[in-house]
């Protein structure tokens, strides 16, 4: 695992492995607790629920056993950036987790790896062990009394769902993928049925961030709301693609400056349950007032067919919905089939109108993330994209 | 069952894990919601559904099910809750804090209707083809909410093949919507667990271990997942062609025994309430469809006891004075379903499980033997059907062992849909027949065998002719019109010990040749348990395999279905607590009302001893005729 000399203001700022395990055992948790909130972190898997108010349910949650769960799953097409947090620097993730777990009472981690990052377990094991050595693991950690906590490494099984937090803590139970009913949410009814925090692994490495420079310092990146860096895993049409620091705010043409993106149509922000956003938009920027996003950022230039590009996103749907609920299960392959009509020109407006209401349906009432913003795409490129869509091979044009 | 605690199921599926305040008027017990904008107090975890209820406002529904543990999966029930982006499914929502809910706004109209049409897409079948029209979930769910045409297309072809290979349950997954409550009912309620879902997204359907024949898993046949499916996915194996067949055939003798839970539920299925008994007015209907002869299963239910209670006897005798090592305690055998359960999951305790068929495959055997010679009958002209609460009576009388006349003992077992059927193809309105009696020989029966059909009624039955044997006492002057209340009720296991004393009776007539007198069981305690629906079952089991209490039992009833047989898989549907505590008190009210309430008083049973069964209970004739063997199954088919 080597270091590439990658910058960046906060996330890539200098950092040496054990100080924020250090300088937290020396803390009260709730001065930590206060850091965090003070650094107003919001989570980077993709909700963006702010990270204080779920360590604080944690914390609260009276229980004897409880869990902090890195999730890894990057699932999400287009994302590589936790991979290359984990490659390159383990220590802000792990630290992150041993801080976690000082913060929130809790002994054992649990890192739950992408079943396509097998390679890296290897590697990672390595490294927890020297961690071990140094007693940045273990019992009483860097000789505070009592404070013990390990981590494991679990392997995902393959499904975009199991990264959805309720879904992954079912396939860490040795059940099917599936999302469960909230409430009751992990924070007190999670692994084994005990307070857990599931948290992405850019969430934690920015915590081991904060304990060592303070929340104030964190807050002077990015905006008011999106405070801090994000990473951003960049693909598609340009010049350098890559993973990117850049802070909360920037704009997307700034963005496209920075990767050269030339002869840009259009960008799909957050992945395939993201948005695709139009050039008209592209002065509108990344951050969770007004682009929300994990972090996926796919260029497309002037050449690609977006309806195709559609295809792929809804031939990924169908194919990763657990299938649990209707919404879902069912009203994605109809989604799929409405884009098929197009391709076909065998369609009405009126019908891919109704298909439309269909994705609304999809959004509120869907019973996990994925059926809920499965149709966003299916909107954003018909709504955005109209005259290509329904140009090409000649709809009927509602006739 | 009826508790809902230890289940196997996974955390998606998991119960809500809010405890009801037992106090409510402490601090916190209760929470104020509003309703559209009506305000209601409820107790501290209730879920938005119950809450909708109480507030008299009715969701629609589909994978909920009261038997059941929360799915939220059909996303049917959905509602408004402000503040929330998302829509709430009703079912699956603990109330913990004030909230505001709607649930009709056009978000929540628009989502359900696109429910039922993405269902409706998916599913093969028309209703007017179909043996669920009328009273299928889905179908009535598509009319509440003006569906009239295919918004998002139909399947014109089924995408899966029927599967008929179990005498007792036929799946079609064609017609299903994937809600799980068959999932649930086989895992939480049975302890079964051989349906499940697999594969993902628009693949995802519900399977057997390695998408075997349902005939080649470990089904139990206990059809409580046809009892909950909401559409004809699930149905039971219907003979009900061929026995018009037989009926329209001049030279067969055709005859019915009738099992007392049918009686007590059949009524529903002609639009009365549940908890009407209709058991004369279903022998008349029965002779108009154009059976032969209608027998009541009650006669050999009394017959049961006799022969179960004499095996207990026995066994008792060889263990505590020959010192014999004999298999205790004793465990009742009248339910098919527990017995392939315990021939599949336990078959090393097969000893303890009484060698006494079932009610219904006695009737069976005493039909085409003693019945026949006595009407001059050719046996093998003799159609014997039997009309059951179960369909796993179905697979039992196609159990090769079943032949003790000479010739296969029940031809067909009938549920009680299926028969409610044939009553009203025959144009027949149940409830307006007048009432006429059992046909003889074996007429009239007990109010003992009649509680058979209830959890607890068979122990109790059982306990009745015990007491006044060994005690020499009448039964009531024990229980108080020989009622044994512990007995009764729903809870999943009962457990009750019965003191002996030291004042024993003289021993009767028909077990004098067995055993010489009652001494040897002064001062000891008779300790009995009763379990109903397998998972309880299953408690019982692993309780008796560890050493527990249980193994010190002497005489334990299993029946496989929630509730005992009222609650069946071949009775109406549907099936809710409520429904089955009426259908109990029918039987009870039933029983009560009776003069003859106890099976050794049974005048025909004491004849047919004297004339037929000549060596006694459990001599030879009776071991060929009412016994049985059973088979280690195992828990896998090769
Ligand atoms: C379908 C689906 C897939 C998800 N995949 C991931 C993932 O791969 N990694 C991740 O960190 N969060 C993922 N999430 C978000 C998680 O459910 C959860 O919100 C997140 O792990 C919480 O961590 P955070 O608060 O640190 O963001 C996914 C959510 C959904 C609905
Ligand atoms: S929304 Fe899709 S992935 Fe989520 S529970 Fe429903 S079917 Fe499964
Ligand atoms: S299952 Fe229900 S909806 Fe389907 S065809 Fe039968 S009656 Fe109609
Ligand atoms: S009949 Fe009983 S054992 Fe068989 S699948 Fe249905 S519920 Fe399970
Ligand atoms: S078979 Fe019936 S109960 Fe089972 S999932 Fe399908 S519709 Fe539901
Ligand atoms: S009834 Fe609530 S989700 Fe199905």
């Amino acid at each position: 695992m080597e270091k590439k000399n990658r910058k960046g203001s906060v996330l890539f700022s200098e950092y040496k492995r054990g100080e924020g395990i250090k300088k937290a055992i020396t803390a009260a948790r709730e001065n930590i607790l206060f850091e965090i909130r003070e650094s107003k972190l919001k989570g980077r898997g993709g909700a963006g629920f702010p990270t204080a108010t779920k360590w604080t349910l944690v914390s609260a949650a009276s229980s004897e056993e409880k869990y902090v769960i890195c999730n890894a799953d990057e699932g999400e097409p287009g994302t590589f950036k936790d991979r290359v947090l984990l490659l390159e620097y383990p220590e802000l993730v792990f630290d992150g987790m041993v801080i976690a777990g000082y913060v929130l009472g809790a002994k054992s981690g649990i890192l739950y790896l992408r079943g396509e990052y097998e390679y890296m377990k290897k590697p990672l094991e390595d490294y927890l062990e020297s961690m071990r050595e140094d007693n940045l693991l273990g019992k009483n950690i860097l000789g505070k009394k009592g404070f013990d906590f390990e981590i494991k490494i679990r392997m995902g099984s393959g499904a975009y769902v199991c990264g959805e937090e309720t879904a992954l803590i079912e396939s860490l139970e040795g059940n099917r993928g599936e999302a469960r009913n909230r409430p009751p949410f992990p924070v007190t009814t999670g692994f084994l049925g005990k307070p857990t925090t599931v948290n992405n692994v850019e969430t934690l490495a920015s915590v081991s961030h904060i304990v060592i420079k303070g929340g104030e310092w964190f807050r002077k990146y990015g905006t008011d709301k999106s405070t801090g860096s994000k990473l951003f895993s960049v693909s598609g049409d340009c010049e350098k693609p890559g993973v990117y620091e850049l802070p909360w705010g920037t704009k997307i043409s700034e963005l496209l400056k920075l990767v050269g993106a030339k002869d840009t149509k259009a960008v799909q922000i957050g992945g395939a349950s993201g948005v695709c956003v139009p050039k008209s938009q592209f002065e509108r920027t990344l951050a969770y007032e007004d682009i929300p996003t994990g972090g996926s950022i796919i260029i497309f230039n002037e050449k690609r067919n977006m309806l195709n590009v559609l295809r792929n996103f809804m031939e990924f749907f169908v194919e990763e919905s657990c299938g649990q609920c209707t919404p879902c299960r069912i009203g994605n392959v109809k989604l799929l089939e409405g884009v098929e009509m197009i391709e076909n020109s065998k369609y009405t407006f009126s019908y891919i109108n109704q298909l439309k209401e269909l994705g609304r349906s999809m959004q509120v009432a869907s019973k996990c993330g994925l059926g809920q913003s499965s149709p966003n795409s299916f909107i954003s490129i018909l709504e955005n994209f109209k005259e290509e869509v329904f140009s090409g091979n000649g709809g009927t044009n509602g006739k | 069952m009826e508790s809902k605690d230890n289940l196997r199921v996974p955390g998606s599926q998991k119960p809500l894990v809010i405890e009801k305040p037992t106090d409510l008027t402490t601090i916190g017990g209760t929470v104020s919601v509003e309703i559209n904008e009506k305000k209601i107090i409820v107790p501290l975890g209730t879920t938005i559904l119950e809450a909708c209820k109480m507030s008299g406002i009715s969701i629609p529904t589909l994978c909920h099910h009261e038997d059941l543990c929360v799915a939220g999966v059909c996303r049917i029930c959905v509602v408004e809750v402000e503040g929330m982006r998302t829509l709430q499914a009703s079912c699956a929502f603990p109330i913990t804090a004030p909230m505001k809910i709607k649930t009709s706004t056009p978000m929540v109209r628009k989502a359900r209707r696109h429910i039922i049409d993405l269902l409706l897409s998916e599913h093969y079948g028309e209703c007017y083809s179909c043996f669920k029209n009328g009273k299928c979930e889905l179908q009535t769910l598509a009319k509440e909410y003006g569906v009239d045409s295919y918004t998002f297309g139909h399947l014109d072809k089924p995408k899966y093949e029927i599967d008929k290979s179990s005498y007792s349950v036929v799946r079609d997954m064609s017609k299903c919507i994937l809600c799980k409550r068959c999932v649930r009912t086989c895992i939480d309620l049975q302890e079964v667990g051989v349906l499940e879902a697999v594969n993902r997204g628009e693949k995802t359907h519900i399977s057997t271990f390695l998408d075997k024949p349902l005939s080649d898993v470990i089904c139990i046949n206990c059809g409580q997942c046809i009892n909950r499916c909401p559409t004809a996915a699930l149905r039971a194996n219907d003979p009900s062609d061929e026995i018009w067949a037989a009926i329209d055939d001049p030279k067969k003798h055709v005859v019915i025994q009738t099992a007392p839970s049918p009686r007590a539920a059949i009524g529903e299925e002609f639009g009365l309430g549940a908890g009407h008994s209709m058991t004369r007015e279903l022998n008349t209907a029965l002779k108009r469809i154009g059976f032969n002869k209608v027998f009541d299963t009650n006669f050999t239910a009394d017959l049961t006891i006799i022969e179960e209670g004499t095996e207990l006897i026995i066994r008792l005798y060889k263990a505590l004075v020959q010192k014999e090592k004999i298999a205790l305690p004793q465990f009742t055998s009248c339910s098919p379903g527990w017995v392939k359960f315990i021939e599949h999951y336990y078959p090393e305790y097969l000893e303890n499980l009484s060698s006494a068929k079932s009610p219904q495959q006695m009737f069976g055997a005493l039909i085409k033997t003693f019945y026949a010679k006595k009407a001059g009958i050719d046996p093998a002209d003799v159609v014997s059907v039997a009309v059951m609460p179960c369909s796993a009576k179905k697979f039992e009388c196609n159990r090769p062992e079943m032949n003790s006349s000479g010739y296969k003992d029940v031809d067909y077992g009938l549920t009680t849909r299926e028969l409610a059927r044939m009553i009203r193809e025959a144009g027949i309105n149940l409830p307006e027949m007048p009432k006429s009696d059992f046909d003889n020989p074996f007429g009239e029966a007990s109010g003992a065998g009649l509680i058979f059909g209830a959890t607890g009624g068979v122990m109790e039955a059982a306990i009745r002719s015990v007491v006044e044997f060994v005690l020499g006492k009448k039964a009531e002057d024990i229980f108080e019109k020989a009622n044994i209340i512990p007995l009764r009720g729903f809870d999943g296991i009962k457990y009750l010990e019965i003191p002996i004393g030291d004042k024993v009776g003289p021993v009767p007539e028909i077990i004098q040749h067995l055993i010489p007198n009652w001494d040897w069981l002064k001062g000891a305690t008779l300790k009995i348990a009763v379990a109903h629906g397998t998972a309880n079952a299953k408690k019982i089991m692993d309780n008796i395999k560890a050493g527990g209490k249980f193994s010190e039992c002497h005489f334990i009833e299993f029946m496989a279905c929630p509730g005992g047989c009222l609650g069946g898989g071949g009775q109406p549907i549907p099936t809710t607590p409520e429904i089955r505590k009426l259908r109990a008190k029918a039987i009870y009210a039933e029983d009560e009302s009776l003069e003859l309430r106890k099976s050794h008083e049974n005048p025909h049973v004491v004849q047919i001893y004297k004339e037929f069964l000549t060596e006694g209970p459990c001599g030879h004739l009776s071991h060929k005729l009412l016994h049985t063997h059973y088979t280690k199954r195992g828990r896998y088919i090769a």
